[in-house]
């Protein structure tokens, strides 16, 4: 018999089904939800299964929404707000940073906002500076903030299974350019989003390539090609980037003696200078081959002329050259 | 600026004893001795900081007293309750333990918060009170979420959200009013009007004192009523609560009052508030709260000066007891700082 096969993002709506037909304390509030525009196919449907009352479309009020799901989760809820632009979520910033991060710490840990805000990275199709940005690392640098990137099919559907269900604020940030990757998806397991954290994703022994979200896709894709040229590359998925945990990435890099980060957000202050930073503190003094690279996006904003995006975004192409100059 | 508030803020205008019509005897008294205990505490507070013994700010709301005790009368424990900067009253209002504030503000583990909020950061969600934060109008959102959930829990509890007349100056607050409209929640905005916003006028920040102009826009019912006068808020309260409970959506309070001392500590204000003069002032002082119930329970005979005295007497004395015991409680743990950033 054939297995059925997943997308990205009906990965991303089975774990929604889930969620809403078995928790009752589950809501999703956002924009879009009641529209086929904004959310691709990871929401299709849900208003008309589970009604509009937990599935609320809403005004054009990011900040409102983001603080009514924090105060809903201080009541006993666990919603979830869906910003189809991460961009248009930093209208949503007091209510993140300020309410839901501090609100444990503040009060002595009396009481924690556990709702999950799911940002998605829209980037291409000529949308430019305003639809497009890869903010996780701004996320990451808030303590109590939970940040997730999940970049394979069975984690977009099991990493926000474990963010609603985890009592802490959770940013869940998916990318459209990951919604066409096609898998099975195995038996469905609650996991602790506390446990979760880098995962090896395939094995090799002469570089470990470290990535999050849409550039953990290249770096995959990159380990093919690489194998073509006589380099065999470990390629690690971050998964969970805040807070995190640098262990297994380590102890890669330990073995293969040359690391690569590839970042889909910005270089400058980015998250891939944390994770190098994270791990080369770690490793004895001329233990690595040859310089640590990263490899992210220019310090400048999304053009829109096609030509000018093919130019600035990140490609596998150039995850193979950086890796290949360290053989050099 | 417009006044469309027209004697509401008027310092001279409603200085004499209150109505206290059809209220028990009970009730008026409870009101009478809440108000004078957060008055107590927050003078206490006030002392405290000026000699030095709280380090970090103070934001006091004596005279402002009637609005959280008369509100306060018609919740419940299993209502949701935000508040801002200004929170000491909201908080004793269902809470009356001033011992925990104290600790709180002093930084010690026993206080409402374990010691990490200090007078800005309350807590004390078993009594309703959810939370207290200085991000002006930064809770207004979570009180709407907690109202809206409220009715997908399918209960009659309500959300309720403290904020002043600054915070209508923020944009979440009309996202907020526009949200809990369009959702039908059942919602409380509580508007502490008390003319100022940190050193400025409302003169200076808004074309006209009266923010209920907003619920107006929103299409949410609203009152505004004199904020120092506790049996017409209580009757206020009363009338928009038993409404939202019966799941007929959000209202609106505006409460006209002002503050006695400056924005944060001890002190008048009056060489940095721009419009706030010692007249100004000592007016709003002839329009206390406490002094107008207790005036109009004594001209009906339900109360003489003698009991003040003895009500005094004793939140003294309770009041001086729970200073130095929280004074010599210990502070928190060292590693509390990286013990609460998550939930385990």
């Amino acid at each position: 018999m054939l297995k059925k096969q997943f997308n990205y993002g009906t990965a991303i709506c089975t774990a929604f089904e889930y969620l809403l037909e078995k928790y009752p304390e589950v809501f999703v509030i956002g924009q879009g939800l009641w529209s086929p525009w904004y959310v691709g196919n990871s929401m299709t449907d849900l208003d008309k299964k589970f009604g509009v009352e937990r599935v609320i479309d809403t005004p054009v009020a990011e900040s409102a929404c983001t603080g009514a799901a924090v105060g809903a989760s201080l009541a006993g809820m666990k919603p979830i707000v869906v910003h189809p632009r991460m961009d248009f979520m930093l209208y949503a910033i007091d209510p993140i940073v300020n309410q839901a991060a501090k609100w444990s710490h503040m009060f002595g840990g009396q009481a924690n906002p556990g709702l999950t805000v799911r940002g998605i990275i829209n980037r291409g199709g000529e949308q430019g500076a305003q639809h497009s940005q890869a903010l996780h690392a701004w996320f990451s640098h808030v303590p109590g903030l939970r940040v997730v990137m999940p970049s394979t099919v069975a984690d977009a559907r099991d990493l926000l299974i474990a963010s609603v269900l985890c009592n802490d604020p959770v940013v869940y940030i998916d990318d459209r350019w990951l919604y066409d990757q096609e898998d099975e998806l195995p038996p469905l397991v609650e996991l602790d989003l506390t446990l979760q954290g880098p995962m090896v994703t395939q094995t090799g022994s002469d570089v470990t390539i470290v990535a999050s979200g849409h550039a953990s896709l290249l770096a995959r894709e990159a380990y093919k090609q690489l194998i073509d040229k006589d380099i065999s590359a470990e390629v690690i998925d971050i998964r969970v980037l805040n807070p995190l945990n640098v262990d297994s990435i380590v102890k890669s890099v330990k073995k293969t003696r040359r690391l690569v980060v590839v970042d889909s957000g910005w270089l400058s202050a980015g998250f891939s200078a944390e994770v190098l930073a994270s791990v080369v503190e770690r490793l004895p003094v001329n233990l690595l081959r040859s310089c640590p690279i990263r490899v992210a996006l220019p310090n400048a904003s999304a053009p829109t002329s096609r030509v000018l995006e093919q130019a600035y975004y990140t490609s596998t192409i150039d995850v193979v050259d950086a890796v290949k100059k360290m053989f050099d | 600026m417009k006044n469309q508030l027209e004697s509401l803020s008027n310092p001279e205008a409603f200085q004499s004893p209150i109505e206290i019509e059809n209220f028990d005897r009970d009730t008026l008294v409870r009101m009478l001795t809440t108000m004078i205990m957060i008055r107590k505490t927050e003078k206490q507070l006030a002392l405290g900081r000026k000699n030095g013994l709280i380090g970090g700010p103070v934001h006091l709301g004596a005279g402002q007293e009637a609005i959280a005790v008369g509100v306060s009368e018609y919740l419940r424990k299993t209502d949701r309750v935000f508040g801002a900067h200004r929170s000491h009253s909201h908080l004793l209002a269902l809470n009356p333990d001033f011992y925990r504030l104290f600790a709180e503000v002093l930084g010690k583990e026993t206080g409402f918060s374990k010691g990490m909020g200090g007078s800005m950061h309350l807590f004390d969600q078993p009594s309703g009170f959810y939370g207290s934060v200085p991000i002006v109008a930064g809770t207004v959102s979570l009180a709407v979420g907690a109202a809206i959930a409220a009715k997908l829990q399918d209960s009659d509890d309500i959300g309720v959200a403290y904020m002043g007349d600054g915070a209508l100056e923020e944009g979440v607050v009309h996202e907020s009013l526009n949200l809990s409209k369009i959702q039908n929640a059942p919602m409380l905005f509580v508007i502490e009007n008390n003319l100022f916003a940190s050193h400025m006028h409302i003169s200076l920040r808004q074309p006209s004192d009266m923010v209920a102009r907003f619920a107006q826009a929103n299409d949410i019912p609203y009152e505004v009523v004199d904020g120092n006068d506790v049996v017409s808020v209580s009757k206020a309260a009363n009338r928009l609560i038993d409404d939202i409970r019966l799941g007929k959506g959000p209202r609106f309070l505006e409460l006209v009052t002002y503050r006695w001392y400056g924005h944060v500590d001890w002190r008048d204000d009056v060489d940095v508030g721009v419009k706030r003069s010692l007249t100004d002032i000592n007016n709003w002082k002839a329009r206390d709260p406490i002094a107008r119930l207790t005036a109009a329970m004594i001209a009906t005979g339900l109360w003489s000066q003698h009991q003040t005295e003895k009500i005094n007497q004793r939140l003294d004395n309770e009041i001086d007891k729970a200073w130095n015991k929280a004074i010599n409680d210990p502070y928190p743990s060292l590693d509390s700082t990286l013990k609460h950033v998550y939930s385990n």
